[in-house]
């Protein structure tokens, strides 16, 4: 009974958790999904949404869920820039150079940012309230991270399959040569993609410092939950990432209910190893 | 007279690693022999990777599993069950050995990046796993008895005792990779590199391949680990698993050379060296990761054979001699 209690207490705020970072995955995904490249910038850039938060709220004054969407913008900027820099000469080269590249890119966001920031612990002062749901207590500050989770999947989805760019995106997706024939300009389609995977990473870590501590080197857990999230959904399937995520969501809610809690990595890297095993392309992958 | 020549390969290599060794033998100064075995331990593991990312094709990112396996399991002979450290190295190696077997038999199945990616799960996952391992000590890990040293002349004598062995090691990996790059069982591998089908179809039995492949560049560095800790005298799982220095190898064989004998040795001496003048100098040492970044991401961009392959296409004297 104790432990079914206590499974209630923590799987809402399990679910919550897991839409946001499901978001973070979905940028991860629709990388890998549209040009076969693993990016390894993706944690420092989660970090560095978290800091664009915390400047634009506490040296700006400007409220975190304004400051979101400025983060959002920085975030697509900063990606397309990553892309014609380190990406674009090594997007059809073997794995391992477009790896190096993004890992490239990784050090030396650690790097300013270690510069910057220093490696210390931030946190943004913020409370959304809370309110209680029968047995147990849920954050708002949370609760208003899922929803914007949910909006910003809602608009990846409408941009996707609603508009001109986002046809070109799934085209290259689909096959980039026959886009190309077909006069879709694939370099900038590439690098559009890129910014919105960067996009994702930079906002869903704005979220998530509304709530958590934070310091510069954090992205590197979000990323690895990132690598496990969007294998669980099917590596380049970016709205199956978001189902992914509530899937770990869940399972850390429900793991530390008959299980240590230092044991919820060992289980979700073992889940992940698996699934990669027994099905690559996920638990809702498409057959590519 | 006429043999030497085709042994240049791996002449230069030992030659190199030969003086790195003798520099602090010579100078006798202690601070030189520390940094003489980071160098030398780079230049193994690296070259145990290579014999992976280099002549196989298979990227691995977690390929540090190996060394803090390795390492993990010969601290606990030697540490509780009061085994010699060679006996120690010795298990050390033979259990990473035997993690990639089983490892191999199930994930190099996967190709491209998924088995990047895999390895990057196993690497988090073993360290998640010895975190909670009490006989590993779990999160505290394991702190070598001080009266362990006793049975090698004391703390600074078997200091020195290790710098020893990691030079022999560091040539054993050396003569391990030569071997492959030169057998006929290199040849397969270089195969599977070029086309794993074709090199299938051409009657290289490619699991099997893979697999001892795989074997092969864990078991130096399970025996590094090993080394390593008892010199470092404490084990925990962030420093037996540390995912960044599974890539810091990658970059060493990237830099030097993917596929030949000599790269990783340089790309380890240019890494180790640059690091070393970064953090010290006043001016890069707020950013110095930036910078070796920046380095790195010209060197994917603009030279991706690294230095030994860029040296062989623009100077074709040197394919006898580079390796």
């Amino acid at each position: 009974m104790q432990q079914l209690n206590l499974l209630l207490t923590s799987l809402p705020d399990g679910i919550l958790l897991g839409f946001v970072f499901g978001l973070a995955a979905m940028g991860l995904a629709l990388i890998w999904g549209v040009m076969n490249v693993i990016n390894l910038s993706h944690g420092p850039i989660i970090a560095l949404g978290m800091f664009g938060t915390f400047i634009f709220f506490i040296r700006l004054g400007i409220h975190p869920y304004l400051g979101i969407f400025l983060v959002a913008i920085l975030g697509l900027l900063l990606g397309v820039f990553i892309y014609f820099t380190a990406v674009h000469r090594v997007i059809n080269s073997p794995h391992l150079s477009s790896l190096m590249a993004t890992f490239a890119v990784n050090m030396i966001i650690i790097g300013i940012g270690t510069a910057v920031f220093t490696t210390s612990p931030y946190n943004v002062d913020f409370n959304m309230g809370s309110f209680r749901l029968g047995s147990t207590t849920i954050l708002g500050t949370r609760l208003i991270a899922a929803l914007f989770a949910i909006l910003f999947t809602g608009g990846l989805y409408l941009f996707l399959y609603k508009t001109r760019p986002g046809k070109y995106i799934r085209a290259v997706t689909n096959n980039r040569a026959a886009a190309e024939l077909m006069g879709v300009p694939s370099t900038r389609i590439l690098a559009l993609s890129f910014g919105f995977g960067t996009m994702l990473a930079a906002v869903s870590g704005g979220l998530i410092a509304t709530f958590f501590p934070f310091s510069i080197l954090s992205g590197s857990g979000y990323e690895l939950k990132s690598f496990v999230i969007s294998v669980l959904g099917g590596l380049g399937n970016p709205i199956g990432a978001l189902i992914g995520g509530l899937i770990l969501g869940v399972l850390e809610g429900i793991i530390p209910s008959f299980l240590e809690t230092s044991w919820v990595p060992v289980i979700e890297f073992a889940l992940f190893i698996v699934i990669l095993l027994v099905r690559p392309t996920g638990l809702f992958g498409v057959k590519r | 007279m006429k043999n030497w020549r085709h042994q240049l390969g791996i002449i230069i290599p030992v030659l190199v690693v030969a003086g790195l060794v003798l520099w602090p033998v010579i100078t006798g100064n202690n601070l030189n022999r520390e940094t003489s075995f980071t160098i030398l331990k780079a230049i193994a593991l690296a070259s145990s990777l290579n014999i992976l990312l280099g002549y196989t094709g298979y990227v691995s990112f977690g390929h540090i599993v190996f060394y803090g396996f390795g390492g993990y399991v010969g601290l606990y002979f030697v540490n509780e069950q009061g085994w010699s450290i060679w006996t120690g190295i010795l298990v050390g190696g033979i259990a990473s050995g035997l993690l990639a077997f089983l490892l191999g038999k199930a994930i190099l199945r996967l190709r491209g990046a998924y088995f990047a990616l895999a390895t990057i799960g196993i690497n988090e996952a073993m360290k998640a796993f010895a975190n909670n391992f009490d006989l590993f000590g779990g999160p505290i890990g394991m702190v070598l008895n001080f009266s362990v040293y006793k049975a090698y002349g004391g703390a600074a004598k078997a200091l020195s005792m290790t710098f020893f062995i990691m030079a022999g090691l560091t040539f054993a990996a050396l003569i391990i990779s030569h071997f492959v790059r030169t057998s006929k069982f290199g040849l397969g591998l270089l195969a599977i590199r070029e086309n794993e089908d074709a090199a299938e179809v051409m009657g290289v039995v490619t699991p099997d391949a893979k697999t001892w492949a795989y074997v092969l560049s864990a078991i130096i560095p399970g025996m590094v680990g090993v080394l390593f800790f008892f010199k470092n005298g404490h084990v925990e799982p962030p420093l037996a698993f540390p995912l960044n220095s599974s890539i810091e190898l990658l970059v060493m064989v990237m830099l030097g050379g993917l596929g030949t004998v000599l790269g990783p040795i340089l790309g380890a001496f240019a890494y180790q060296g640059m690091r070393g003048y970064l953090v010290t100098s006043d001016f890069f040492k707020d950013i110095q990761l930036s910078v070796s970044g920046v380095v790195l991401l010209l060197i994917v961009l603009f030279i991706p054979a690294g230095a030994v392959g860029w040296l062989r296409r623009r100077i074709p004297a040197l394919r006898r001699v580079l390796a």
